[in-house]
């Protein structure tokens, strides 16, 4: 095996933080977030499947503060992943690198994944009847 | 059995154009989870506090079905993928790399499987 003393690439320490750096490390955290998170809805759909005590458990609990939490969470980090996702497809097809191209597409990401957080979640609590 | 070494045996063969297989299935995975994904969070938007007759009956819907399998199938793929290249990245220690890898191919084949299962069971009654 070689050496671990070896330097290695890149030093993030030395490096300014940027937002295209904040941005490809946080596309790599929703990605976990969201693969942890797909176990509460594998949760709801085996609950709703086993019957209604088990669904409701899963209801009251993703209804609850706590649930609600993490199912804003686990819409932000969704839509970031998403279109942050279709970013990096334009990057695969080779478009997209200009520097001041990569910030905006950057910022677009950010802001049109609030938006559609805001938007979900309003959707929600309006077909509940809550607004 | 041959004397050849792998190498000679394989040497201007070409490529077996299996290079990429890992990283277009991500690809792939991806252009499909965005249709499907868009769906499922408008319809879990749609049916936000809805009762376990709701849901059950939602799901069992047809093309509902069919699209959530299709979900399940894409996510777990995609999501495996991802977190395997996410442990190659930075589990350094060989056996624990491929231990974690295998831990993860292994859960995401379980859950699939049981949510199709639950789907499945849910939409035939």
């Amino acid at each position: 095996m070689a050496s671990n003393n070896r330097p290695l690439s890149p030093h993030l320490q030395v490096y300014k933080p940027q937002l295209t750096t904040f941005m490809s490390i946080t596309h790599r955290a929703t990605g976990i977030a969201l693969a942890v998170g797909t176990l509460v809805l594998v949760w709801w759909l085996i609950a709703a499947a086993t019957g209604e005590s088990a669904f409701n458990d899963a209801q009251a609990f993703l209804g609850s503060i706590v649930g609600r939490l993490l199912l804003l969470g686990w819409t932000y980090a969704l839509f970031y992943h998403m279109c942050n996702g279709l970013r990096h497809l334009f990057w695969d097809a080779g478009k997209g690198f200009e520097i001041e191209t990569a910030y905006m597409t950057g910022r677009i990401v950010i802001g049109v994944s609030i938006l559609l957080t805001i938007g979900a979640w309003l959707w929600g609590y309006a077909a509940m009847g809550a607004i | 059995m041959s004397l050849r070494s792998p190498l000679g045996k394989v040497r201007g063969l070409g490529s077996a154009k299996e290079g990429v297989a890992h990283w277009w299935a991500q690809r792939m995975t991806a252009v499909a989870l965005v249709p499907l994904l868009i769906w499922f969070v408008a319809s879990v938007c749609t049916m936000t506090g809805a009762d376990y007759d709701a849901v059950r009956a939602w799901v069992a819907t047809p093309m509902v079905s069919i699209m959530l399998v299709l979900l399940t199938l894409a996510v777990f793929h995609h999501a495996q993928l991802g977190l395997q290249v996410v442990l190659e990245d930075y589990v350094h220690t060989e056996w624990l790399k491929i231990a974690s890898i295998a831990i993860v191919k292994f859960a995401a084949i379980g859950l699939a499987v049981a949510t199709i299962f639950s789907i499945v069971k849910i939409a035939l009654g």
